[in-house]
């Protein structure tokens, strides 16, 4: 999109209005599109899906109500979060106190704008983009440690420090694992990684060498601690630190901080995606020589799948694991995640070097392991799945 | 702490007090911790009963025979057939009232079913405590249905008021034998599901593998009971070693800690002995449904029960261990004194003594691995 106002610059169809005019109207006018077209409803969906996703995996039905199978109960708790009382406690700080749930949310929308959505669609393709979304991401720590600060309660200063240590450590194993492929690609804008990648699994990164393969699992699990999740939630662990940063916050305030959970996941698929399943690339099939439009919906929708598969994973890896103690989770980090990425960056590092028929081999072995281990999971489900008890409840039929 | 304390950096540190309760999620009721702690580590954590105190004691002493046994319901909601029963016998062993022997196989009937229910409550509530939020569902999910049979037996899902003086309220009729019998065959799978999504999870192992290790000698002198007793290796039951109704009969075992991932004693282990006696209180009601005889459900007991002047002391094996009440008549319509002694009070004590040195997140698993319950400490 910025290229796109670059281009009608060029044009000269904003003469006689300064550059950096066009610039700013351009930026609030996309941070809205963006924002109200796709990232609130994004956001909210998901929120509802996870209920429902969790409802059907603990036997429970979920919410149901508001509109089809409860699709508009995002929209419903949104209006009533709006409608409450904007409460301060008098022994908080209050300017940190309101301060903190924009910055959490700024450092979370921010990722969007090199985010891209599709071969052209994109709000800035900058040439740091991988960079940029690291740099934005660790507002959130900052944002998380205002609230818990600001709060003056001392679950909240509790769970802010917890955050704080948490996500300063799993920073390290993600930004190694973003380097690896970056020097892969040979850039860090995110459209440049997509572009070294092709449509098909056998061009992904994930798929190069077994080291990129791993790296994949060490980056979604350091994401899903830097994005606070089970089985890394300890920040706001409501069984032991009642809800940790965000205790003292109620309404529209208390919103914005799960806005920005449920927005980061897609955050972490959309990176995870481009980084190591091709983005949006699409086979190159007749039907879109002629037709932009319909590539550009293709391009999307593979994109958007993708990423959103990674959503899913997390909701269920919500469902299914406990949480892991405070120590244990410095322990995963600093004795595991953090030596191994580095394994990863530098065995990637040395199959640049290797040949590149003998890579392709190593590449296609990688991929059949990939994919013998994908159906044995799913084999595994399936066994489950069966064994289960399916129904709500157990009815005595007698 | 007041004064702050020089570290050796030279910085100014200071301890942090912070009351865990008593509307804290995880202290399952109202519980009040007040810990001291040096960041994550606990110093001291020191318990604070007396949130949900109903005086069910002195009423005991206001009300008749028949007319406490209700009251026992409330001694521990989870587990309300125990204290019914624990009460009966104390007032049947003063009058030597005999019981019906169909009676006592609804009497033990019911308890087992009461006991799954009360495990389930705790292993779910237990696995919430350390973040897993779906085995909580399917615990109360198998819940439900034992809520359903009871309804059919003695028409209450709670506080059911079943077990009388004499033997039983309302008999199990077959029908309600054979949905019992079906329940069973449902749920003994159920909880091997129940270990492969929760008991086998290796973040779970890691979280209480030697965590708030008990020993022997400690739970001897903490006088701990029932599960948590167990979990140390002492092999005591008061169905097996004290015998009451018709447990003699019955084959089962006793499950007991044996360091199944971590040290002998520690969180896991006693965690592990209540989804085993889960295990074994389906096999006792197996047998029960097998070996029940027809007769009558209740003796006749009269309606002004009146046993003659001593004191009594009956205890039964509860879910949280051993659950005894201690009756002194005075040879009128009414109890001299009533005094309950349960489990989970005694579990309470040790928490001072396991809780230095451990981390805040430690804490709630040591509170769920001893299944402590509110209602049962105050009483």
């Amino acid at each position: 999109m910025q290229a796109y106002i670059d281009q009608l610059i060029r044009d000269g169809a904003f003469a006689g209005v300064p550059k950096e005019v066009v610039y700013a109207i351009g930026m609030v006018l996309v941070a809205f599109i963006v924002l109200s077209i796709f990232v609130a409803p994004l956001a909210g969906v998901t929120s509802w899906l996870e209920r429902r996703v969790w409802a059907r995996m603990q036997s429970r039905v979920g919410p149901n109500r508001v509109g089809p199978q409860g699709i508009l109960q995002w929209l419903a708790d949104g209006i009533k979060n709006l409608l409450k009382e904007d409460l301060i406690p008098t022994a908080a700080d209050p300017k940190l106190f309101s301060l903190a749930p924009y910055v959490v949310f700024m450092g979370f929308l921010c990722t969007f704008v090199v985010i891209p959505f599709g071969g052209s669609l994109i709000v800035a393709d900058l040439n740091i983009g991988i960079l940029y979304i690291l740099a934005v991401t660790s507002l959130v720590v900052v944002g998380i440690l205002m609230a818990g600060w600001a709060s003056n309660n001392k679950w909240s200063l509790l769970g802010g420090m917890r955050s704080a240590a948490q996500i300063v450590s799993y920073e390290i194993p993600a930004g190694v694992s973003v380097l690896t492929i970056v020097f892969l690609a040979g850039t860090m804008s995110m459209q440049g990684i997509i572009n070294a990648q092709g449509w098909g699994p056998w061009d992904w990164f994930l798929f190069h060498n077994p080291f990129t393969f791993a790296t994949f699992f060490l980056y979604f699990t350091a994401a899903l601690a830097e994005g606070n999740r089970t089985p890394f939630d300890i920040p706001e662990a409501e069984s032991e630190l009642v809800a940790g940063y965000v205790t003292e916050y109620s309404g529209m305030r208390f919103l914005f901080f799960f806005f920005a959970e449920w927005g980061n996941l897609y955050v972490i698929g959309a990176v995870a995606t481009t980084l190591f399943l091709g983005g949006w690339q699409v086979p190159h099939l007749p039907i879109f020589e002629n037709s932009p439009v319909l590539l550009g919906i293709a391009q999307f929708v593979t994109f958007f799948l993708k990423a959103y598969l990674w959503v899913f994973v997390a909701m269920w890896v919500r469902a299914t694991l406990p949480r892991v103690r405070v120590d244990q989770l410095m322990g995963l980090c600093w004795k595991y995640m953090v030596p191994l990425s580095f394994v990863c960056l530098l065995g990637t590092i040395g199959f640049m070097f290797v040949p590149d028929d003998l890579r392709r081999i190593i590449g296609a072995v990688t991929l059949g392991f990939g994919i013998a281990i994908t159906i044995i999971f799913f084999m595994r489900v399936r066994f489950q799945i069966r064994n289960a008890q399916p129904e709500l409840y157990f009815k005595l039929h007698i | 702490m007041d004064e702050a304390i020089e570290s050796q950096s030279g910085l100014n540190t200071e301890d942090m007090t912070i009351s865990v309760g008593p509307q804290h999620p995880s202290t399952h009721g109202v519980l009040r911790f007040v810990v001291k702690t040096d960041g994550e580590v606990i110093g001291e954590a020191i318990p604070d009963v007396g949130y949900l105190h109903r005086s069910i004691e002195k009423i005991g002493e206001k009300v008749t025979y028949h007319g406490y046994v209700p009251y026992t319901d409330r001694a521990d909601y989870l587990a309300a057939m125990f204290a019914n029963q624990a009460f009966c016998m104390a007032a049947e062993r003063l009058a030597g009232t005999e019981v019906t022997r169909r009676g006592e196989f609804c009497r033990v009937i019911a308890c087992e079913l009461n006991r799954i229910a009360s495990h389930l409550i705790s292993v779910g509530t237990f696995g919430q405590d350390i973040g897993a939020m779906t085995p909580f569902v399917h615990a109360l999910r198998e819940r439900e249905t034992i809520n359903n049979l009871m309804e059919e037996i003695c028409g209450a899902r709670l506080t059911y008021n079943y077990i009388r003086i004499g033997g039983v309220g309302y008999d199990i009729v077959p029908e309600t034998c054979a949905k019992i019998g079906a329940f069973i065959d449902h749920f003994e799978p159920i909880v091997d599901e129940f270990n492969r999504l929760l008991s086998g999870n290796k973040i779970f192992i890691e979280r209480l593998a030697g965590v708030a290790v008990v020993s022997r000698e400690d739970a001897f002198s903490y006088n701990l009971v029932g599960p948590n007793l167990r979990g140390s290796g002492v092999k005591w039951d008061i169905r097996r070693d004290i015998p009451y109704s018709v447990y003699p009969e019955l084959e089962f075992e006793v499950p007991v800690g044996n360091a199944h991932v971590g040290k002998l004693g520690d969180s896991f282990d006693r965690y592990w002995v209540r989804i085993r006696e889960m295990q074994e209180s389906c096999k006792i009601l197996r047998q029960c449904l097998k070996m029940m005889p027809k007769g009558p459900a209740i003796s006749k007991v009269p309606r002004k029960f009146r046993p003659p002047a001593g004191e009594c002391y009956a205890r039964v094996e509860a879910p949280r261990g051993d659950m005894g009440f201690y009756v002194v008549s005075d040879g009128s319509e009414y109890p001299y004194r009533v005094r309950i002694r349960t489990g989970s009070y005694t579990a309470m004590s040790i928490i001072d003594k396991l809780s230095k040195g451990i981390m805040l997140a430690d804490l709630i698993a040591l509170i769920g691995s001893l299944d402590v319950d509110a209602p049962e400490i105050d009483r």
